[in-house]
């Protein structure tokens, strides 16, 4: 492996760390909120890798901005289409998520999910 | 008991990943191969005549899906709307705070709401386009909604403006459908001269109902959490 340390590579490393952070902090934080932002990271590191998978080392962005610039010296753009997408999807996720951590500390007075009845964990 | 198994869990999963990094790293060609993005990028210009490549991906090569996204964030309005619908409708009661705060946000305001229209108007030229510049304009309301009561929140005005946007949206399907190329979402305007801010067809008008529809539902959604007065909790 010649190209073992590069820009790619790192950044890989990167998203998959985020994605680990993420699932470490939902699997033992007992704060909603704090599991909700767990989440956020998660999906972060996701949305990162997804960029990256369609990014090229030295390529410009997909838009056509001036002349003389061909097909060929451009990122892949499915995957920033597909992320532009996830991150919408991602604000709606969080945004309801939290309303029902608002309705349930209305009901409960408690955010932490160990005290609530009704669920086990 | 708990944090061990959620260990083993996280194992797993660090097992998974490795293996899909093993794979990526030690395939050189892992990105490269079969690349129909390549196609898109050759061709995009030509089809679409927008010279922004993702955005003729999202709203014309891949509209229908995005026709569900927009669903799937209408639904999530509706779910935060439906949750607090019990709830006393009341605007939490601003505190004093300080002058600079209060008119700094009303001076700022109608520049970010400026610069989000910029961002949807030219979304098929750089990027951009109608979600980011709908999430800017959501942002401009959402500070003065949480700084001063210069601005009403009107939740009936915004739904409205919202199912609106949403059937235009679906009619502009359905224009394609019935036109000459038979296909929902189709390109049925001229293409015109691509780089021009009238050009690429619907894709100017899709985005700006995407724009508005955003706006509308973000800012709904927030100024949701705003709106419930707060109460105690009731097992007291």
């Amino acid at each position: 492996m010649n190209s073992i340390v590069n820009h790619e590579f790192i950044i890989h490393i990167a998203s998959f760390g985020l994605i680990l952070i993420g699932f470490y902090i939902m699997f033992t934080q007992k704060n909603l909120i704090k599991i909700i932002l767990g989440l956020d990271i998660a999906e972060t590191g996701v949305n990162i890798f997804l960029v990256s998978a369609g990014y090229f080392k030295n390529h410009t962005a997909p838009i056509f901005s001036k002349a003389g610039l061909s097909a060929e010296q451009m990122t892949d753009p499915i995957p920033q289409a597909l992320v532009l997408t996830a991150i919408v999807i991602g604000f709606g996720i969080t945004a309801l998520a939290l309303s029902l951590v608002v309705k349930l500390y209305r009901e409960t007075g408690t955010l932490d999910v160990s005290k609530i009845r009704g669920l086990k964990w | 008991m708990r944090k061990f198994f959620s260990l083993l869990l996280l194992l797993g999963f660090v097992f998974y990943i490795s293996s899909i990094i093993g794979t990526i790293l030690f395939h050189e060609d892992f990105f490269h191969a079969h690349n129909v993005g390549l196609q898109i990028t050759e061709n995009a210009v030509k089809q679409t005549g927008s010279i922004n490549t993702i955005t003729s991906v999202v709203v014309l090569y891949r509209g229908f899906d995005t026709l569900g996204e927009v669903t799937v964030l209408f639904l999530a309005a509706l779910g935060i709307s439906l949750l607090f619908a019990s709830g006393k409708k009341e605007k939490n009661k601003i505190e004093d705070e300080s002058f600079i705060l209060k008119y700094g946000s009303r001076l700022l305001y109608p520049f970010i709401i400026l610069f989000g229209i910029y961002i949807i108007v030219h979304g098929h030229l750089s990027p951009g386009g109608g979600f980011p510049g709908g999430v800017i304009i959501a942002t401009g309301f959402f500070i003065i909604l949480i700084t001063s009561d210069f601005i009403k929140f009107n939740d009936k005005l915004l739904s409205v403006i919202e199912g609106f946007a949403g059937l235009s949206f679906i009619i502009f399907g359905l224009i394609g459908l019935f036109g000459q190329d038979n296909s929902f979402l189709a390109n049925f305007l001229s293409t015109g001269v691509p780089g021009k801010i009238i050009s690429a067809g619907i894709i100017p008008f899709v985005y700006a109902i995407i724009g508005i529809k955003v706006a509308s539902e973000l800012s709904g959604a927030i100024g949701t959490f705003t709106l419930v007065k707060q109460e105690g909790s009731k097992n007291e």
